[in-house]
């Protein structure tokens, strides 16, 4: 039971590493703000959901999935309230020109 | 231990970038980036205390006083190219570091071998602090002179900022006024996110006496929320003149002080404890230690007055 | 070699990036950003002697724990003064340098 758990683990931990690193690539390569914000925050909040859904199988009881599952969330709102706003700065910004 | 071979070079390379970065806001993102590295590196070395101290003051509050610092001194960036040292300089600045470096370096490999360690005395007194954290048993009470003189130099920290207004803006309001969201995005998130972390930061401090956690761990969340409430307008500092905010400023240190000089009376010496009270002393001082701490630090963070009162 | 040590020497060569920036750098808030990594360097030092203390049941020596948490929060104090000083001697002479002006009267 153990063995299939970490199995999962590792599956999922080493899909979310790898959509974090989809993302990095998009930071990297794409040409203006707008895509790369879109690039990293597919990216990394899809990324960080199935790290959090790894560690799951590995939590020791409720309360620390509960744990896990609310950092994801608070990474989620603050990741989504930065672009935001990064977004518009860069909007004004253009158009500003 | 492969773990901590990539976390040390991941460290080392973040911290050589902040180092190397030609623009200086790039460079305080690398700092902030290398903070909360530096938090899972005390995680590794079984310190999650200071793990936390380093993610919330180390990463956090420093991190969002450079950025601030670094986005008024934007404009001097370039003129600062024809200060550089020559290349002679930086070659035996290299040298230097590199033999400083060195000379760490063997002192860490010459430590001595058994390590010598307080924990036994740490562990066998932590009965009669009525503490479950040792770390926390150490700062409120093995070492409680060293937390006390702490909040004073934060206090005196706080002064020498507020002298640095000028005279015009003397006693006024610390900070700028942020521009006023109109998307609302700051503030949703801000009404949002607020209440939750006052109740993060008050449970980090109360569950200190038993698991990692403190008063300055809560206090620097407690400050970092009032920060944000400031930022998305949903509250204004207030001005460094205020009778109430000064009250708060040093209803910590008083306390502290004032329980210290009672221990003569009821303990026999500075800031002892009896036993059978030392629990509720210490949760005598931590509270008020707390809330000071925090608007110390938020206030820390402002700056010294830039708006006149009215 | 134990994680202890690995972190020791990691510590010992943040104190030499940070001095190597506090040296090379001429902007005085790159200086305190270098000066901060030497603190951070000399801190993973204390954690070293912490960890490596470990006994009584204790994962780490709290003496030495306690004293880095101290240390961080006045090494914040300091950057926060360092940092207004920093904005005022720009706010007063409109440049962030620490070089003296020959040419001001």
């Amino acid at each position: 039971m153990s063995l299939a758990l970490d199995v999962l683990t590792i599956l999922s931990v080493s899909t979310g590493a790898f959509f974090f690193l989809a993302g990095t690539v998009g930071l990297l390569r794409f040409p203006d703000a707008f895509s790369r914000l879109h690039a990293l925050t597919k990216a990394d909040n899809l990324g960080l959901g199935l790290v959090v859904l790894g560690l799951l199988f590995q939590a020791g009881g409720l309360l620390a999935a509960l744990k896990l599952v609310g950092a994801w969330l608070l990474a989620l709102l603050a990741g989504a309230t930065i672009t935001q706003l990064i977004a518009r700065t860069a909007r004004t910004d253009r158009s500003t020109m | 231990m492969a773990f901590d071979i990539g976390l040390a070079i991941l460290v080392l390379g973040v911290a050589a970038w902040t180092i190397a970065a030609r623009d200086t806001f790039a460079a305080v993102i690398g700092f902030v980036a290398y903070g909360l590295l530096l938090a899972l590196v005390w995680v590794r070395l079984a310190a999650p205390d200071v793990a936390l101290t380093e993610a919330a003051l180390g990463s956090g509050l420093t991190g969002g006083l450079l950025l601030g610092a670094s986005t008024r001194l934007a404009r001097t960036q370039g003129s600062a190219a024809i200060d550089k040292p020559s290349a002679i300089i930086r070659r035996a600045a290299a040298v230097l570091c590199t033999l400083v470096s060195a000379g760490l370096g063997a002192i860490v490999l010459l430590l001595p071998e058994p390590a010598p360690t307080l924990a036994p005395q740490a562990a066998a007194n932590l009965a009669a602090t009525g503490l479950g954290n040792p770390v926390t048993a150490v700062l409120m009470a093995y070492r409680a002179i060293d937390t006390l003189l702490e909040t004073v130099v934060l206090l005196l920290a706080l002064v020498g900022i507020w002298s640095l207004a000028p005279d015009q803006l003397w006693g006024g309001l610390p900070g700028r006024r942020y521009p006023v969201d109109r998307d609302g995005v700051l503030t949703f998130v801000a009404q949002l996110l607020v209440p939750v972390g006052i109740l993060v930061g008050i449970y980090i401090f109360w569950v200190g006496s038993i698991a990692p956690g403190g008063e300055f761990q809560g206090a620097t969340i407690l400050a970092a929320m009032w920060i944000f409430a400031t930022m998305a307008r949903l509250a204004d500092s207030p001005a460094v003149s205020r009778r109430w905010l000064r009250l708060v400023l040093v209803v910590g240190p008083a306390v502290f002080f004032a329980i210290g000089l009672a221990g003569f009376a009821i303990a026999g010496g500075f800031l002892a404890y009896p036993e059978a009270h030392a629990k509720l002393l210490i949760l005598t001082i931590e509270v008020p230690v707390t809330l000071s701490i925090a608007a110390t630090l938020a206030l820390l963070v402002g700056g010294p007055p830039e708006r006149a009162l009215r | 070699m134990t994680d202890a040590t690995l972190y020791g020497l990691c510590g010992a060569a943040l104190v030499g990036l940070g001095l190597f920036g506090l040296i090379v750098h001429p902007q005085p808030l790159r200086k305190i950003l270098a000066f901060n990594l030497i603190g951070g360097g000399a801190f993973l030092l204390f954690g070293v002697v912490a960890r490596r203390g470990a006994s009584a049941g204790l994962d780490g020596d709290p003496v030495p724990q306690a004293l880095v948490i101290t240390g961080l929060v006045v090494a914040f104090a300091a950057t926060a003064l360092a940092v207004a000083l920093l904005l005022r001697l720009f706010q007063e002479t409109g440049r962030a340098t620490l070089r003296s002006d020959d040419s001001q009267p």
